[in-house]
């Protein structure tokens, strides 16, 4: 399949793997940056689902997030705290299924978080499915309800498939981000309700061989003069891991690349999800502030501070042809995700 | 009468056991046969989880990969074993640990008695269906696969492609006709002991033991030798995936499985709780005598294979991205480009908009900003009116357009003054029709009241514009419906060509056109184009345009309507 998709050559090829190695050596590097709180992986069944994370300050969306995987039958959280003082750490101690490391280290300098995650990946994940996601990303697939992660992995082995792509898709509220409601624990799909249903645009990136996707509401509201800023929004969170793997830039790009084929060239379509994207809760404005302060998001900071600074003034994301969520079965008859094969 | 069931087990020891306790309780005897290769200490467990049902009995232990001899070993001596300790058994029903009776057992029962001398296998010879995945048939039979393909797939696929070479053959036994079907049949008893008893049953085990995939083709052959009413069907709903891989029921294929009317079907996912909560159903006397229907099973699972290999087109998607030599069309749906029109007839959208009722868009790449047909910031699904966005990926743009609305016919102005990188998309697209009228581009210019030595610049910049894109429609790549056309040609004859456009847009519910839109004000187009010339820039695209043609485009229509059908 990377054939059909063009190898960036022998040569490419070969960058390719040394790049991987580099990002190897960094992670193992920085494996000592994290410090155990709870270890709790032994015991767990070859089998068994683990989800990756890390989180600071996330006690408003965390009890939902823990619930939603576990409803999707995750049976483990490995979770690197990065210096909470919001009871994040204490709460996740608590947890009977969550393992917990801690770090006070620069969460940009690791790779936003996931130099850290690579060491728990090559340690606990070797040979199980991994789901990375972060604290704001809720996984839906088709027929998520009546199919929960064990079916869909046990499927992907079946087919012989080794990862599963997902679509980072942006909700948000009616009305300004500011004023909606939401108490932790609830279902923020019930406050943030409304998304964008067909703004996106795909390009092929020849080098790493994933689909580059950017557009939704981000981009039409913040990153329209500036297109190539606009956030991406593909990601490869649920990999059958082996030790040599690793994530290039958050999960949006793995290597090595035939992980990526997550996507089909010939007009085929392949099965694939949605990444609910929770970020637009009410506190948005509280973080946005933060983020301008930590400056920890992103490689160019600089260019992201006009983002934030619109954050803050709590904006309105909803026009009158938004969509609502409503359904897995609505994503996949819009196109924003797929059944492919899997009936 | 009684039905024997054999069950293969090799994992799921829940599920199987609830399912041995199932058909045990409806009186069926169930003979068990267990992977060598599960554990001591699983198999242990599980005998003794079903020790206290008398009519289980367990056979001699078999190690079965998949696609090998062994699983067709299993099964023999199972049957064996049942026919001996169960003699008032009639039929003998093959299942695993993860078929699910959808039907309750004394239904099947029913069904069996009413056929008593009829085995119901899926049995077809090779050289008639081409169902088999991987380009094995009748290969199958006449090369010798002694290795597992799933341990030892390089190995397997050279030791092929060496017999292949050598040109190696094996002699079928005589009077045997190869055939093949699904592993999960139900034999009368008399026919499964003619085929354990058969005197050449050595001869036929020795030369299914290295034909590739047995189950699917041991008892499926060897039963046409001894049956006497072979019904070639599978009493088992099993469906395979287009790589051949059996599909998994789940919760959400209940309301499927209830409509089947099948009696079992497999393979069911360990933990659909709520199919293994509702099936097998209750008795039900009005279907006692139905029999199986598959067809809507069938439906949804061939529409599932077509959706995998075609998708839907002019979708682009995270898990669908075709490149372009891939399709012929790129955009979901038809759709009609028009260049020159909004030149000619300055109402030309409101009017078209009226006549057709279809999404009749301004000017979508003008450089100033996307020009919706509501002339809206945001069109649906989220498209902004960013002209920045739009540009950074064309394509992009224009086929979220289509598909968000793929229920309505869409049609948009376009001309040399806009961005130009659609220009390819559009002259390969099978599902654009593009109209041009070729100088129109004249008129505005014209008409801004600037004079020809103003304007000249800009004219020979939109003229180049005009002729690279006429020359893209012309190239072969250019898969669209295409009509050019000059303006002098348009304004001798603008009814025809807009009774054409407007069939092309509504279909059936155009109507016969009776008088054009109202048309700029062309009087002295001639004289400024003549000006043009003899400031050294020749609007050739133009065509000839002339007072006397001018004269008569603008004069008052004619009273009686025509019409030409153009299609």
């Amino acid at each position: 399949m990377s054939r059909a998709k063009g190898l960036p050559g022998l040569w490419g090829a070969y960058r390719l793997r040394w790049k991987r190695r580099r990002f190897l050596f960094r992670v193992w590097r920085k494996r000592k940056q994290i410090k155990a709180v709870h270890d709790r992986t032994s015991k767990l069944s070859s089998d068994a689902i683990f989800v990756f994370s890390t989180v600071r300050n996330e006690m408003l969306r965390l009890p939902y997030f823990l619930k939603h995987y576990r409803a999707l039958g995750v049976d483990h959280f490995l979770i690197v705290d990065n210096g909470s003082d919001d009871g994040t750490a204490e709460f996740l101690a608590a947890q009977a299924d969550v393992s917990l490391w801690t770090t006070k280290h620069s969460y940009r300098l690791a790779r936003f978080g996931v130099d850290w995650l690579g060491w728990l990946q090559a340690k606990h994940g070797h040979n199980r499915w991994c789901l990375t996601v972060d604290a704001d990303e809720l996984l839906i697939y088709p027929d998520y309800q009546s199919r929960d992660l064990k079916a869909l992995t046990a499927w992907l082995d079946q087919q012989n498939l080794t990862s599963f792509g997902a679509l980072l898709l942006d909700l948000y509220p009616k009305g300004p981000l500011g004023d909606a409601n939401y108490l932790s624990g609830g279902d923020p799909t019930k406050t943030l309700c409304w998304y964008d249903a067909d703004n996106y645009r795909h390009k092929y990136h020849p080098y790493y061989g994933n689909l580059w996707i950017q557009g939704g509401v981000r981009d039409r509201m913040f990153f329209a003069a500036e297109p190539d800023r606009a956030p991406t929004l593909n990601k490869t969170p649920l990999v059958r891991w082996n030790r040599r793997f690793a994530y290039v830039s958050s999960t949006h790009q793995i290597l090595p690349r035939h992980l990526h084929d997550v996507f089909d060239f010939e007009g085929e379509s392949k099965t694939s999800g949605v990444l609910l994207y929770t970020k637009f809760l009410p506190n948005i404005g509280a973080k946005s502030s933060e983020e301008l302060e930590r400056k920890q998001h992103f490689e160019n900071s600089i260019h992201y501070t006009d983002y934030y600074r619109q954050m803050i003034e709590n904006p309105t994301l909803w026009y009158d042809g938004s969509s609502s969520y409503s359904s897995d079965q609505k994503l996949v008859e819009q196109g924003l995700m797929s059944k492919g094969s899997w009936v | 009468m009684t039905l024997g069931v054999i069950m293969l087990i090799h994992t799921g020891f829940d599920r199987a056991e609830q399912m041995a306790r199932h058909w045990n309780d409806a009186g069926c005897p169930v003979d068990i046969h267990i992977d060598s290769n599960v554990s001591r200490a699983s198999h242990d467990h599980f005998v003794s989880a079903l020790s206290d049902l008398s009519m289980v009995r367990f056979c001699a232990r078999q190690r079965c990969e998949w696609g090998t001899w062994g699983l067709v070993a299993a099964s023999q001596a199972a049957a064996t074993m049942m026919l001996e300790e169960f003699a008032d058994v009639s039929h003998v029903f093959l299942a695993s640990g993860s078929c699910l009776p959808l039907r309750p057992v004394q239904e099947l029962q029913a069904y069996l008695q009413e056929h008593p001398d009829t085995d119901f296998i899926e049995s077809a010879t090779t050289s008639d269906v081409l169902w088999t995945v991987g380009g094995l048939d009748r290969e199958r039979f006449t090369l010798r696969f002694p290795l597992a393909w799933k341990k030892h797939r390089k190995l397997f696929d050279w030791f092929v492609t060496l017999q292949q070479m050598v040109g190696y053959k094996r002699k079928i036994p005589e009077g045997l006709v190869p055939h093949m079907g699904s592993q999960w049949w139900c034999l009368t008893r008399q026919t499964l002991d003619a085929i354990l008893q058969d005197p050449n049953r050595p001869v036929y085990d020795r030369f299914f033991r290295h034909v590739w995939i047995p189950d699917e083709s041991y008892y499926q052959s060897v039963v046409r030798l001894h049956a006497r009413t072979v019904q070639s069907r599978s009493l088992t709903l099993a469906k395979f995936d287009y790589q051949g891989k059996p599909h998994i029921f789940f919760d959400d294929h209940l309301e499927l499985l209830q409509r089947s009317d099948c009696f079992v079907a497999r393979k069911i996912w360990r933990d659909a709780e709520v199919l293994y909560k509702m099936f097998p159903q209750p008795v039900d006397a009005d279907r006692l005598g139905a029999a199986p229907n598959t067809g809507t099973v069938d439906r949804l699972f061939s529409h599932a294979v077509e959706r995998r290999t075609l998708g839907r087109p002019g979708l682009y998607m995270q898990s669908r991205f075709p490149s372009a030599d891939r399709e012929n069309g790129v955009a979901a749906a038809p759709y009609a480009v028009l260049q020159g029109f909004d030149d000619v007839f300055p109402d030309f959208k409101s009017w078209l908009t009226e006549r057709t009722g279809a999404q009749v868009h301004g000017h979508l790449f003008a450089k100033d900003r996307v020009h919706f047909a509501d002339e809206s910031r945001i069109y649906r699904g989220g498209l902004s009116d960013h002209p920045r966005l739009r540009d950074y990926n064309a394509k992009m743009f224009l086929t979220n357009l289509i598909w968000n609305g793929r229920e309505d016919q869409h049609c948009f102005q376009f001309g040399p003054a806009d961005s130009q990188e659609v220009q390819w998309t559009l002259a390969k697209d099978t599902n654009a029709s593009i109209w041009v009228i070729s100088g129109a581009w004249s008129i505005p210019l014209y008409r801004s009241g600037r004079s020809a030595s103003e304007v000249r610049a800009e004219a020979a910049r939109l003229q180049r514009i005009e002729s690279k894109f006429l020359k893209t429609l012309r190239g072969p790549h250019a898969h669209a419906r295409i009509k050019i056309m000059t303006l002098a040609e348009f304004i001798e004859t603008p009814m025809d060509v807009l009774q054409t456009i407007i069939d092309d847009i509504a279909g059936h519910k155009g109507r016969a056109l009776t008088q054009t839109p109202k048309m700029a004000d062309l009087t002295g187009l001639a004289d400024f184009l003549q000006e043009l010339r003899n400031q050294g820039m020749h609007p050739f695209l133009t065509g000839d345009i002339t007072q006397g043609n001018l004269r008569k485009a603008q004069a008052k229509p004619r009273r009686k309507p025509y019409i030409i059908a153009q299609k």
